[in-house]
C-alpha cells in the first residue's frame, strides 16, 4: 500500500518575478542552464517511482505544453496512467485559483488508483526523494505531511513557516512576507492519503475559500494531525527575481551541481539536440555552467549560460544568466544581467545591473 | 506496410578491429565520437534528414551495446508505427544458421525484410563514416540517369588513391566504366565512398546469383559491382562534396575529432542538418575557477577544474584540479583526476587517470587508454596500444 499519485501546481509567487513571469507560471521559468523549474519536482516524484503525475494548468499554459509534450522525456508517457493535464473548468475571464482548479478535476483525482497523493508546487530548486517521506508518513499516522527545509538565509517573498514539535508534530503555521534565517520554511509539498485530501479541498471550496493551506488545512488544525518531514538537502525557493538570481548562482557550485544532478536520481528536462559547447581559442571561461549548443569566443566569468547562445570575440560577461538562444555581440560588457530567451546584445554595448538588484532584459529585446 | 520508395541498409556489423582496444566490447558504429555522439548517429541523421523513413540495421559483432542505443529509434524520429528502425541481427532457419559472410551476403540473407518493405530502390550504406550527405539527391540523380546502380565517390588526394577502391568514369556523364581495388597506379582519383543506390530488382537478381557463387567472396567492393560492370550495367558515379571520413583506425578517429575544432570547421555539427544522438539527463558542464578551457569541445555533465586544451571531451568526464588535457579525445565518464597529464590521447569510457599519472601520445602515435582501465601514475608514460 503505497501508490502515490503526483499533482504539479505551476504557479509560484510570482508576483515578485515581474518580467520573467509575464509570460509564463513561476514552475516553466528556465533553470540551470537546461532545465524548467517544475523538472525538480517532476523528477523527484518520477525518480520516487511515482507513474502518474497530474499538471494543473494555468491560464499560461503554452510554455508548458511546449515543455511537457507527452512526458516522454520524464518517462511519463504510459499506455495507463503517466503524465495527465488538469485543465480548470471555469468559465469567464477570471483566472481560477489553484484550489478551484483542483477541486473541478478532484473527480479525476477520485477515481485514480493511488492510496495517496503528493502535492508539489514546482516553483523550488530540489531533488528530493519523496520515497522516505511516504515512509515516515505512514510512520507517524500522520493525516498530512508537509515537507519544510530550514531558512538559510533570509528570504523576503511569500513565505510560510511553521512551528514544529520534537516528535515532528506541527502546532502552527503561518504565512509571512519574510522567511527568516533558521526558520521552518514550508517547500509547498504535501503528502496525504487520497481520500483526505479529496476531503479538504471539498470542504474548503464548497465552503468559498480560495486557498488550500489557509482555507483547508490553517483554519481546520484542530481536526487533522499534521507533520513536517525536514528536507536536509539543497534546497532555493525561487519566489523574486533577486531569489531566481541567487538560486542559478548558488548550483555555481560544484557541489551543490554534483548533489543535484549526477546523483542516482537525475533530473530530466526536454531534450533538445545541440552539439557540445564549441570553446574557441580566444575563450576565457571561468566559475560558470555552459549548456550545449553554446559557442564561446570571450569571456564568461560566474554566469549561467543556457543552450545556443553565442559569445562573440571581446565580450565579457560576468554574474550573468544568460537564456536560450541570446546572442552576445563583439565587445559587449554584461554585469548582474538576466537576458531571457532570443535577447540580442549588439556589439559594443555595456549593460551592468547591481548585485542586488539584477537588470532583466525582457524576452526577444535587442539592444 | 505501405510502399516505400526507397529503403537504406546500415552495415554496422564489422568489428572494427583496426580499432584495437575501443572495439573490445562494442560494434565500431557504436564508439563515441565529437563528444555527444556515436559513428552511427551520421548516417541515421542522414536518413531521417532526407527523408528515408525505413532503415535496417545490419549487426552482428558485439551488438548489445549497439541494439540497446538503437532503441525504437526515437533518438532520430524514427519511431514510426509504418517504419522506422529494424534491427537484423543474423538469425536461425530451418536450415541452419549463417553469420554474415560479407557485406552483400548481409543483404542477401535480408531479402526478406526487403520484401516486406516492398521499396523501389535500396540504399546501402557503412556505419563508420562521419560526414553529412542528403541521399534524397543522389536517390535524384540515380533516377535522372535512369541507371541500375549508383556510387557516391568522393576525390580523395591522389597520392592517397592506391589505399581505396577507385572508380574510373566517363567524364561525359559519370557513368562508371571500370572499379579498381587499392590500384598501384591509379587513373582517377575518386574514391568509393561504400555508398550505394540500387534499384532493387537488380540488386535481387545479383544477389541470388551471387550467393550460389562458392568461390565469391559476397563482396560489394570485390564481387557485385565487378560482375555487374562485366554485364554493362548503368552504374554512375554520385560526386560528394563536403567532409566525408573514414574513421576506420585510431589516427583517422582522432584527426576527425580534432577537425571538429578548428576555427573554421569542414563540416557543422551544430546546422539545420541536425545530427541526432541520444540525450541523457545531464546537467550543463560546470567550469571551475581556476579552469582552463580554450579551442576544445565539451559535452552536458562534465567537470572542468584543470586545463583543458585542444581537446574533446565527452559527457560526464571529470577533469581534476591542476590536470591538462591537451590534443586529446576523452570519451563518456572518463575521470582525469588531479595533476594528471594527457596528451595527443583517446581515452576510452569510464577509464580513470590517476591523480598525476600521465598519458602522452605524439602526433602519429595517439596513446589509447581501453574502456574501464585505470592508469596508476606509476605505470605512466606512453600507453599505445
Amino acid at each position: 500500500m503505497g501508490n502515490m499519485m503526483g499533482i504539479i501546481q505551476l504557479d509560484g509567487a510570482k508576483t515578485m518575478l515581474k518580467e520573467l513571469s509575464d509570460r509564463r507560471p513561476a514552475a516553466a521559468l528556465p533553470m540551470a542552464g537546461r532545465y524548467r523549474l517544475m523538472d525538480f519536482a517532476l523528477s523527484s516524484m518520477v525518480n520516487s517511482g511515482i507513474s502518474h503525475v497530474g499538471v494543473l494548468l494555468s491560464n499560461k499554459a503554452r510554455p508548458v505544453f511546449d515543455h511537457l509534450r507527452s512526458g516522454k522525456d520524464w518517462d511519463l508517457a504510459r499506455h495507463r496512467e503517466g503524465l495527465v493535464y488538469l485543465p480548470s473548468d471555469l468559465d469567464g475571464h477570471q483566472v481560477p485559483t489553484t484550489l478551484a482548479t483542483i477541486y473541478h478535476n478532484l473527480d479525476y483525482i477520485k477515481h485514480s488508483k493511488a492510496d495517496y497523493v503528493l502535492l508539489a508546487q514546482a516553483d523550488t530548486v530540489y531533488n528530493i526523494d519523496f520515497r522516505p517521506v511516504l515512509l515516515f508518513h505512514q510512520n507517524t499516522g500522520a493525516d498530512i505531511t508537509m515537507i519544510y527545509s530550514r531558512a538559510k538565509s533570509d528570504l523576503p517573498g511569500d513565505a510560510v513557516a511553521m512551528k514544529i514539535a520534537g516528535d515532528g508534530c506541527v502546532n502552527d503555521i503561518a504565512k509571512q512576507l519574510t522567511a527568516t534565517k533558521g526558520s521552518n520554511d514550508f517547500l509547498g509539498i504535501y503528502l496525504m492519503a487520497r481520500d483526505t485530501f479529496v476531503k479538504i479541498v471539498s470542504m474548503a471550496f464548497e465552503r468559498g475559500g480560495s486557498d488550500l493551506l489557509v482555507d483547508g488545512i490553517i483554519r481546520h488544525m484542530n481536526d487533522y494531525s499534521i507533520y513536517a518531514y525536514e528536507h536536509k538537502g539543497f534546497v532555493s525557493r525561487v519566489n523574486s527575481t533577486m531569489a531566481y538570481f541567487n538560486a542559478n548562482k548558488e548550483i555555481l557550485n560544484h557541489e551543490v551541481w554534483d548533489e543535484l544532478f549526477m546523483g542516482d536520481n537525475p533530473i530530466h528536462t526536454k531534450t533538445k539536440d545541440a552539439a557540445p559547447v564549441q570553446y574557441k581559442e580566444s575563450a576565457r571561461v571561468t566559475n560558470s555552467l555552459v549548456a550545449n549548443g553554446c559557442e564561446i569566443y570571450g569571456e564568461v566569468e560566474n554566469s549561467v549560460l543556457f543552450r545556443g547562445v553565442k559569445v562573440a570575440p571581446g565580450v565579457k560577461i560576468r554574474d550573468c544568466i544568460i537564456m536560450e538562444q541570446c546572442q552576445i555581440e563583439e565587445n559587449a560588457m554584461l554585469r548582474d544581467v538576466i537576458c531571457d530567451k532570443n535577447v540580442i546584445i549588439s556589439a559594443d554595448q555595456w549593460l551592468k545591473g547591481s548585485e542586488n538588484y539584477p537588470l532583466v532584459v525582457a524576452k526577444g529585446t535587442v539592444i | 506496410m505501405s510502399k516505400t520508395k526507397c529503403v537504406a541498409m546500415i552495415l554496422a556489423g564489422g568489428q572494427g578491429s583496426r580499432l584495437g582496444a575501443l572495439t573490445k566490447n562494442i560494434a565500431k558504429p557504436a564508439v563515441p565520437f565529437g563528444g555527444k555522439y556515436r559513428i552511427i548517429d551520421f548516417p541515421l541523421s542522414n536518413c531521417t534528414n532526407s527523408g528515408i523513413e525505413k532503415v535496417g540495421v545490419l549487426t552482428q559483432y558485439r551488438p548489445l551495446e549497439l541494439h540497446s542505443y538503437l532503441g525504437t529509434g526515437d533518438t532520430w524520429d524514427l519511431d514510426k508505427s509504418d517504419g522506422g528502425v529494424f534491427i537484423l541481427p543474423p538469425y536461425a532457419r530451418d536450415k541452419g544458421a549463417d553469420w554474415y559472410k560479407g557485406t552483400a551476403d548481409a543483404i542477401y540473407q535480408n531479402l526478406n525484410f526487403i520484401d516486406m518493405v516492398d521499396p523501389e530502390y535500396v540504399l546501402v550504406l557503412s556505419g563508420d563514416h562521419i560526414y553529412t550527405m542528403d541521399y534524397a539527391k543522389m536517390l535524384a540523380a540515380h533516377r535522372a540517369n535512369k541507371a541500375d546502380v549508383t556510387i557516391g565517390v568522393f576525390e580523395v588526394p591522389w597520392e592517397e588513391a592506391p589505399r581505396f577502391g577507385i572508380l574510373n568514369t566517363d567524364k561525359k556523364d559519370g557513368r562508371i566504366v571500370e572499379f579498381e581495388e587499392k590500384p598501384s597506379k591509379p587513373k582517377s582519383n575518386l574514391a568509393s565512398m561504400g555508398i550505394y543506390i540500387f534499384n532493387r530488382e537488380f540488386l535481387d537478381k545479383y544477389l541470388k546469383t551471387d550467393a550460389s557463387d562458392e568461390t565469391s567472396s559476397h563482396d560489394f567492393g570485390k564481387n557485385i559491382i565487378p560482375n555487374m560492370l562485366k554485364n554493362q550495367a548503368r552504374i554512375f558515379s554520385y560526386k560528394f562534396e563536403g567532409y566525408w571520413k573514414d574513421v576506420g583506425t585510431i589516427e583517422s578517429l582522432w584527426q576527425a575529432n580534432m577537425d571538429l575544432l578548428q576555427d573554421e570547421p569542414p563540416f557543422s555539427i551544430n546546422s539545420s542538418w541536425n545530427i541526432y544522438s541520444a540525450n541523457p539527463s545531464l546537467p550543463p558542464h560546470f567550469v571551475g575557477a581556476d579552469a582552463d578551457i580554450s579551442r576544445s569541445m565539451i559535452n552536458e555533465g562534465s567537470m572542468v577544474l584543470g586545463t583543458v586544451s585542444h581537446s574533446v571531451l565527452s559527457a560526464g568526464v571529470k577533469v581534476g584540479k591542476g590536470a591538462k588535457v591537451t590534443n586529446s579525445v576523452i570519451m563518456p565518464f572518463a575521470v582525469i583526476e588531479d595533476n594528471a597529464v594527457v596528451d595527443h590521447a583517446i581515452v576510452a569510457q569510464n577509464s580513470v587517470i590517476s591523480a598525476s599519472a600521465q598519458v602522452l601520445g605524439e602526433p602519429g602515435a595517439i596513446a589509447v587508454v581501453p574502456e574501464g582501465e585505470t592508469v596508476e601514475a606509476a605505470d605512466s608514460g606512453q600507453q599505445v596500444s
